[in-house]
């Protein structure tokens, strides 16, 4: 028995995080949200092997799984990473590979670094009154609204009926126009299908499903990354900054916010772990524990999002600091693919507790 | 990652299994503790290593090579199946491993044996009406006369005195030392003269715990555990393993299951309680509380296993684990509206009135074995690395 990380995925983690920390400061950050072009990060994931992460090996890619897939994601979203991940890292060849599609071609070049494939599957995790997409035999007619990972070479797209199909970006019809969100390390985008041919991958909602539980896990490895970050920084901060001739850190009041972050962070890195690992060896219990991975950490990474902005005084509100970067990312990760209360009624409907 | 336990510790699980099947009928109930049955099933559970299972035989254990995964198996089906797992107790959870680790050979062979079949009950005196949090200003106090330590003061929260037939008791015996360097540990009988036992009834309507007065109590010199003054040490010792067992996610895991159990048969309005969706929502987001606490459980268990310290991931248990339970019994009463006041001999109570009950004596547990304000200092400072409060001198 063994609930822990492996040497080699320790390695992964720590390569990923030495690459960020000399790589993506806050302003590189910075300069992405006025200018978001990510090719220098992404040239640096890929010499580390990263966009293979989930790919065979015999497609050209590492071979490794979810549970490695989520310590990327949770690298990533400790130095808010402005950088495609999810669509064409995770949710991408997951899909083509759970829908056993034959794509090794589309799946080498993604390897390399050379395509990059957004994901627009929310409008089927929950339709919007105002986006949605239908299909006709291949092809495509609708909106899809806050679709990540945008602009790509290709798109992920699900269909109202949960029907996966991926479209190339030049296919006649499609348009992608950026939506601004109030997280400027991710990039979005509105979709616009006008009987668009697509390719189908699959018509099993079950297909979707898993491929949805993936990137759940993901975003939620992504708030634990980010939410342990600003908790460092809030501890950090309240060691220097001094007030009443002490440091604010020998305060009861600071030190029961900083305790209570850690105490509602901590437990959070098992439970990524368990799901990740339960994505790739544990088909009965995948589905819930991605449903209750995603919602609780949402709940945490709200929490400490606020609290360690709280601890940072005046500072934690201003753009001098840059904490905003981070309380704005596990904003988006609590709202996409599904906010904590969908999510929670998913995982009530999995156990057969709606009438 | 390996969530297996592998053929030999299944193998250990299936005889577990089977000696639980075959001798179910021997185990009493849990109000029989003091009862002959008990004290025989007790002594059976030993025999077979399933309590005591790594205290040496020389005082009366099974004398088993620690196996930490045994010993999780074995809790883990004496609770799937409800068998009494053995008695448990101050004495034998904290007492005895104390004595193994700081005892004289002679009180090994005295308390050990006797304690562990059950035919020696002890409680605890450490806390004092005016030593709560700040355990270390105790002031009982302990002056030798001849062969004889004078004890007079006064204990409160001492769970199971009225039963017990010795207590171990901080004491000051050095007052001029500072406060930490200043107390022993003593071990006595309860039927000594001198000694007042007066029931404490709690906000649940029960005497969980005494008072406990002493007056000119005179007690050998010779029962003491460590040296004099060496009594903070020996305590701190122990306290980490009452901390270590309280908020543990596997009862707060099994307690989810029975509400989630009641949800679904109890109707309000001909509805199923677990169809409104606010109830259902509160749930599902306790059911997630306690999914990350079982899996940060496993994370130290398997730390322990490869001797290693999951630090943090510990440190969090008992303010995590306690806070978790208590709401997660608040919302079993909210659910019931007002069968949830029902007390007593009510014959509305559902479930007995557990979640009544319960709901209140977890709000104990969140402040015994220190305070969720201490524990949030002990996170801060010995896991986060931060300063402690500034200390006022003493008073002019």
């Amino acid at each position: 028995m063994e609930f822990g990380l492996s040497e080699e995925q320790t390695l992964l983690q720590d390569s990923v995080n030495r690459f960020l920390d000399a790589q993506v400061p806050l302003d590189r950050v910075r300069a992405f949200s006025e200018q978001p072009d990510d090719q220098d990060i992404w040239q640096g994931l890929t010499e580390l092997g990263i966009p293979g992460l989930l790919i065979p090996e015999s497609a050209g890619g590492v071979g490794m799984g979810c549970l490695d897939a989520a310590l990327v994601a949770e690298a990533l979203g400790h130095h808010v990473t402005p950088s495609t991940f999810l669509g064409t890292v995770v949710m991408a060849p997951l899909a083509l590979a759970y829908a056993g599609a034959d794509q090794d071609e589309l799946l080498a070049r993604i390897a390399s670094g050379q395509t990059r494939v957004g994901v627009a599957v929310g409008d089927a995790v929950a339709a919007r009154q105002d986006a949605g997409i239908t299909s006709a035999g291949s092809r495509l007619t609708g909106k899809a609204i806050f679709a990540m990972d945008c602009p790509a070479d290709y798109y992920l797209v699900a269909d109202s009926r949960q029907r996966l199909f991926l479209v190339a970006a030049d296919a006649a019809g499609l348009t992608c126009q950026g939506l601004p969100t109030i997280d400027r390390t991710r990039r979005t985008a509105e979709l616009t299908f006008d009987a668009t041919p697509a390719q189908l991958l699959s018509d099993d909602p079950e297909v979707f499903a898993r491929t949805v539980d993936a990137g759940r896990v993901m975003l939620a490895a992504d708030t634990l990354g980010a939410a342990q970050n600003m908790l460092d920084q809030a501890v950090e901060y309240a060691k220097q900054r001094e007030q009443f001739n002490r440091p604010i850190a020998s305060f009861q009041a600071v030190k029961h916010m900083c305790a209570e972050m850690a105490a509602e962070l901590e437990p959070c890195r098992a439970m990524i772990w368990y799901a990740g690992h339960a994505l790739d060896e544990l088909p009965e219990e995948a589905r819930l524990t991605a449903c209750h991975a995603k919602a609780h950490l949402a709940e945490v990474g709200k929490l400490v999002a606020k609290t360690a902005t709280e601890v940072h005084g005046g500072m934690g509100f201003t753009d001098l600091v840059g904490l905003h970067y981070w309380f704005k990312r596990i904003g988006f990760n609590r709202q996409m693919l599904g906010a904590p209360e969908l999510v929670r009624e998913e995982a009530a409907r999995l156990q057969g507790l709606v009438a | 990652m390996d969530l297996s336990y592998g053929p030999e510790y299944e193998t250990f699980r299936d005889e577990v299994r089977a000696f639980i099947e075959t001798h179910r009928d021997q185990a009493p109930s849990s109000e029989s503790l003091r009862s002959e049955k008990a004290l025989a099933w007790q002594r059976l559970l030993i025999e077979h290593g399933y309590t005591a299972r790594t205290i040496p035989e020389a005082y009366g254990g099974h004398g088993a090579q620690p196996d930490i995964l045994k010993s999780r198996i074995i809790a883990e089906e004496f609770a799937s199946a409800r068998v009494n797992a053995g008695l448990g107790g101050q004495g034998i959870s904290m007492l005895v491993p104390t004595l193994l680790e700081m005892g004289t050979e002679e009180q090994k062979q005295q308390f050990i044996p006797a304690t562990l079949r059950g035919e020696m009950v002890w409680c605890q005196g450490y806390s004092e009406p005016g030593a709560g949090s700040d355990l270390a200003s105790l002031r009982t106090s302990a002056v030798l006369d001849g062969d004889e330590w004078v004890i007079n003061g006064q204990k409160i929260w001492t769970s199971t005195a009225h039963l017990a037939d010795w207590i171990f008791c901080l004491v000051r015996t050095e007052p001029e030392a500072p406060k930490h360097k200043g107390i022993s540990f003593l071990l006595f009988r309860m039927d000594t003269p001198g000694i007042e036992v007066r029931p404490l009834v709690d906000m649940t309507g029960i005497a969980n715990f005494n008072e406990v007065f002493f007056t000119d109590v005179r007690v050998p010199k010779h029962q003491i555990v460590g040296q004099r003054g060496d009594g903070w040490l020996v305590a701190n010792a122990i306290l980490g393993h009452e901390r270590d067992s309280l908020g543990d996610p596997n009862a707060t895991l099994t307690r989810l299951n029975a509400l989630t159990e009641m949800m679904k048969t109890e109707h309000v309005g001909g509805e199923r309680l677990i169809d409104n969706p606010a109830y259902r929502d509160r749930l599902m987001k306790l059911q997630g509380r306690v999914m990350a606490m079982r899996f940060n459980d496993l994370r130290i268990l398997s730390a322990k296993i490869n001797n290693s310290d999951a630090h943090l991931a510990r440190m969090i248990v008992k303010l995590q684990g306690t806070e978790l339970r208590h709401e997660l019994e608040g919302l079993g009463v909210d659910v019931l509206g007002e069968l949830g006041l029902a007390y007593g001999k009510s014959p509305y109570l559902r479930d007995g009135g557990s979640w009544q009950r319960h709901y209140m004596f977890f709000l104990g547990l969140i402040i015994g074995g220190g305070t969720s304000q201490i524990q949030k200092n002990i996170i801060s400072e010995r896991g986060l690395g931060m300063p402690k409060e500034p200390k006022f001198e003493k008073a002019i």
